[in-house]
């Protein structure tokens, strides 16, 4: 099983992720350089947090137009786990990989707090280990992060089973509290909160456990198709 | 242009000729206060600045510490207070930007930032809250695009600093020692510039930022570009591990002039440069301008011919400009060319360093009429003057600003903003503490012992997590030192810091002096910032207190209301006894709580200090969630003091811990044999905070009242202030 982390220029966020991916849940790992082009034996991408491009003109609009990005939905085609994290997230939204719109928080400030999460489908490749309903302790950091749809994307998200995470309290005004949604097909998963911030005891102060089984779904994912 | 009369005696003197219009500005930007200290660096020799964990090398900008299994820790600390007061956003900004360079070029990755904000009254003044705002949305702006977590820091307002803005900023890098940039040249080696292009921004900003800030001069102002800046850590740490860098120094204050004339003097080379080689921004510029320019984002680097290629390779990948500018000579000369003309000729060791001076100083005579403590304003509700500290912008909870900083990237934060001391996780195992303080009100009505206190004040914060302080660095920012009473109020400052530093054996690894804080109005109160780390194998994660655990205080309360927040919030008064370290105490007192917290005695341990003992309990109450009943009369003390006192006295080596009651014994008889001051107050319970002298209620509030206040009185002064 190989899991690839996309690097682009203003990532901030890959080696964090890295270190969780590897020290952490002993997967093994590679970086990608936003110009590379992504072999067909990977298991796994993630699209990692930051500043892609300085987030110039829109977050994640510039990055969505990498080289990689063919690759990558290539490989989200043929049902490859995609996870984007926050800017990530609005790299998938940009790319068209995930469909709605990341606009700036309610409060038109960059907001980093720890908030809970609560799982809605756990019927992806990244929540098979979570259960409906369940609570995730986990930070946020980000300025565009209020997820967007309009009500027929919504009917649409609902219908389809695709929102995967809401916010247990009002955060930034994302419509109905929307924190992170998936494909209709369920494999390629953006989420606005950073699950590589909080899955270790020593870093989270409330539980690292329900954070850890993010990894640990994928974990049972590439195993079961391995 | 500000050489000043001896400086062109000095001209004269050594080079004996009429300088060009380049070297003029060469040396009118070099020999600025800002860039050559040369008012304070005879002064700074007495700080003690060696120690057993202490690696210098030549040509850092910043201290290094060895924190052990072969990794070290940088620090350093900057201000960009001049630019911030006119433009706060891309002042703020550039100010985070030029300490992380200073950070990477040690050859270390810059991993956490701390800023020390200071602004004139936002209650009563709209462009105070203007300053605020813009100058937080621009840390934020750079530090979290970079993705560099800014962990800490203080905000503090007070009318001195009507008109202008004290900007802060400190950062510290971590790497393995192997990894450490030793600077070297030989002569033929190549001279590039890497990064940023060079324009018309900043022209002139070292000397704007060593006079007294009349004019808004924005073309003294850099902007800001944290994209380019976070490419060019990148770039240069893969440079780094493809050992394509010699040496190298950022471009700060005095641009080109000042990074090559430094560079050049402390390796003992000649550079030759040709400014129609750097890569500009516009057309046009003229050769001293590029030379002056302080223009952001931008690092020298020293490489050889064989490594070139690859690090123009590295830059290529990043899209970095990457210009070869000039190469090393033996003659020691700092020579600037415009294509085949030379500009300018001058030993770089000439222009590195300025005549110094040795300035007059006298004592303030604003000291002698300070007031003496008068008889107060009757207080009829303690209560009500305690929730109302609880919600005065000095104290109330600083959330609404570091919410905007991503405090948690790069996955190390381990204790987060917001309490005392952050902490931060190294990849040796061991565990970082940091804190940064500064009390200008204190320093104000006594230099020396507010200094020396804000000193022990950062090391209390570091204590209070567990960690043992190694290193400091200090920021002493002071009006027009050209005015012997402020600069008598510098000496004191550092007088009082070095007593301290050698007395707890903590070295200073690094500082910065600011001089010309001043606006038309004044000066601003002296304003030394004192930024300690700390080192441990293992933090302490404070516990909640629950139900039936005791609060003890250690330390003694003492007469000592001048500079609080008491007297000058609530009393208007300035004025008063300022709180004095004693030192035996403060290093017994210190040890004891590292030794409880070592021994697991301890739930948590908090610091008292700003507003006094009743902020610093509401504050535990606040963060535990529960109430406490506590006996005033309980508080050692040795003057004859009345409750008032005991209430808000900011008296420093004070901490104030939660204990299990199945350990107060453990820690009652091991204070006891180490003679330290303590008191066990009460315990904890219910929801209310009260407390009792002679037997009576003297205040009594809810938990969740002073919850209320604490939280949102900042957000609610700027949102409908």
């Amino acid at each position: 099983m190989k899991v690839a982390v996309v690097v682009f220029p203003g990532s901030n966020c890959d080696r964090d992720m890295f270190h969780v991916l590897t020290d952490v849940f002993n997967f093994e790992t590679q970086y990608f350089w936003h110009q590379d082009k992504l072999p067909n034996n990977i298991d796994a991408v993630i699209l990692p947090g930051g500043f892609s491009y300085g987030d110039r003109l829109r977050a994640g609009v510039i990055a969505a137009n990498s080289p990689i990005i063919s690759s990558v939905k290539k490989l989200a085609n043929s049902g490859t786990p995609i996870l984007g994290v926050c800017n990530g997230f609005q790299i998938l939204v940009e790319s068209e990989l995930l469909p709605g719109v990341l606009l700036k928080n309610t409060s038109l400030n960059f907001m980093c707090e720890w908030t809970n999460l609560i799982v809605n489908n756990n019927n992806t490749p990244f929540t098979n280990k979570l259960k409906v309903g369940q609570k995730i302790p986990i930070p946020i950091a980000n300025g565009e992060g209020r997820y967007f749809a309009d009500k027929k994307l919504l009917s649409e998200l609902k219908n389809n089973n695709q929102i995967v995470f809401s916010y247990q309290n009002r955060v930034n005004g994302s419509t109905e509290q929307i924190a992170g949604i998936c494909n209709k097909d369920g494999n390629v998963v953006g989420m606005m909160p950073h699950p590589e911030r909080a899955a270790e005891a020593i870093i989270n102060p409330v539980d690292y456990k329900p954070s850890s089984l993010i990894f640990e779904s994928l974990l049972k994912t590439l195993g079961v198709k391995n | 242009m500000s050489l000043q009369e001896h400086e062109i005696k000095h001209v004269k003197k050594i080079i004996g000729r009429k300088l060009t219009k380049t070297e003029l500005e060469i040396l009118a930007a070099e020999w600025s206060e800002h860039c050559s200290y040369k008012s304070s660096k005879i002064h700074l020799k007495m700080l003690p600045m060696t120690g057993k964990n202490v690696i210098v090398e030549k040509g850092y900008d910043s201290g290094v510490l060895d924190v052990g299994d072969g990794y070290v820790v940088t620090v350093h600390i900057e201000s960009h207070n001049h630019p911030s007061a006119v433009e706060p956003f891309g002042g703020a900004g550039t100010g985070v930007g030029g300490v992380i360079r200073d950070i990477l070029s040690a050859g270390t990755r810059p991993i956490a930032i701390f800023d020390g904000l200071r602004f004139g009254n936002i209650e009563n003044d709209k462009h105070a809250r203007w300053l605020f705002k813009n100058a937080v949305s621009g840390i934020a702006n750079y530090g979290n695009c970079l993705g560099i977590p800014t962990i800490g820091g203080e905000v503090e307002f007070d009318d001195c600093y009507k008109n202008y803005a004290l900007v802060d900023v400190a950062a510290i890098g971590f790497g393995k020692k192997t990894n450490l940039i030793k600077n070297h040249a030989s002569v033929g080696d190549i001279v590039v510039l890497i990064g940023g292009s060079t324009g018309r921004d900043g022209i002139g900003g070292s000397q704007f930022a060593s006079d007294s800030l009349e004019t808004e001069d924005r073309s003294a102002i850099q902007i800001p570009d944290p994209f380019i800046e976070k490419l060019i850590i990148e770039a240069i740490i893969e440079a780094r591990n493809e050992h394509c860098i010699n040496a190298m120094k950022d471009l700060g204050g005095g641009g080109l002039s000042c990074a090559i004339s430094e560079t050049a003097e402390s390796l003992g080379i000649g550079i030759e440069l040709n400014v129609n080689d750097v890569h500009t921004r516009e057309s046009g510029l003229f050769p001293h301008e590029i030379m002056i320019s302080e223009s952001q984002e931008r690092m020298l680097v020293i490489t050889n011919k064989k490594k070139l290629q690859k690090l123009k390779k590295i830059c290529d990948k990043f899209r970095i400009r990457c210009s070869t500018i000039g190469h090393v000579t033996e003659n020691k000369m700092m020579h600037v060319k415009d294509g085949q003309k030379t500009i300018a000729q001058l030993p770089a060791e000439f222009v590195a360093r300025a005549p110094l001076l040795d300035r007059m100083k006298s004592k303030p005579k604003y000291l002698d009429h300070l007031k003496h403590e008068k008889k107060k304003k009757k207080i009829l509700n303690y209560s009500d003057v305690i929730l109302k500290l609880l919600s005065s912008p000095n104290i109330a909870s600083k959330h609404w600003v570091f919410r905007q900083y991503d405090h948690e990237v790069g996955i190390r934060t381990v204790i987060k903003p917001g309490f005392d001391a952050s902490v931060l996780r190294l990849d040796n195992d061991k565990f970082l503490s940091a804190k940064i303080d500064g009390n200008p009100k204190h320093c104000y009505i006594d230099p020396r012992n507010g200094a020396i206190g804000c000193f022990e004040e950062a090391c209390r914060n570091i204590v209070c997590t567990g960690a043992n302080p190694i290193g400091m660095v200090d920021h002493l920012q002071f009006g027009n030192p050209e005015n012997p009473e402020i600069f008598w109020t510098f000496m004191e400052s550092i007088e009082g810091l070095t007593e301290f530093a050698k007395f707890l054996r903590i070295p200073c690894v690094g500082g910065k002096v600011s001089f010309y804080n001043e606006t038309p109005s004044g000066p601003i109160k002296p304003t030394p910032l004192i930024g300690v780390l700390g080192i441990m194998d293992e933090p302490l994660l404070p516990l909640p207190p629950t139900t039936g655990d005791y609060l003890v205080i250690i330390g003694e309360t003492k007469n000592e209301l001048g500079g609080s927040e008491y007297f000058e919030y609530i009393h208007k008064f300035i004025g008063g006894n300022c709180p004095i370290v004693n030192f035996k105490d403060s290093k017994i007192n210190m040890l004891s709580v590292l030794s409880l917290i070592k021994n697991k005695l301890v739930k948590s341990v908090h610091d008292c200090s700003k507003g006094g003992f009743s902020i610093a309990l509401s504050e535990i109450s606040i963060f535990g969630k529960i109430g406490c009943d506590v006996n005033l009369d309980k508080i050692p003390t040795n003057d004859d003091i009345d409750y008032e006192t005991l209430l808000f006295s900011e008296s420093h080596s004070r901490y104030l811990l939660s204990v299990d009651k199945k350990n107060i014994e453990m820690l009652k008889q091991y204070l006891t044999k180490k003679k330290v001051q303590f008191g066990i107050l009460g315990k904890f319970s219910g929801d209310q905070i009260k407390m009792r002298h002679n037997s009576k209620y003297i205040s009594k509030y809810s938990v969740s009242i002073a919850q209320k206040k604490y939280f949102n009185a900042l957000e609610d002064l700027l949102n409908h202030g």
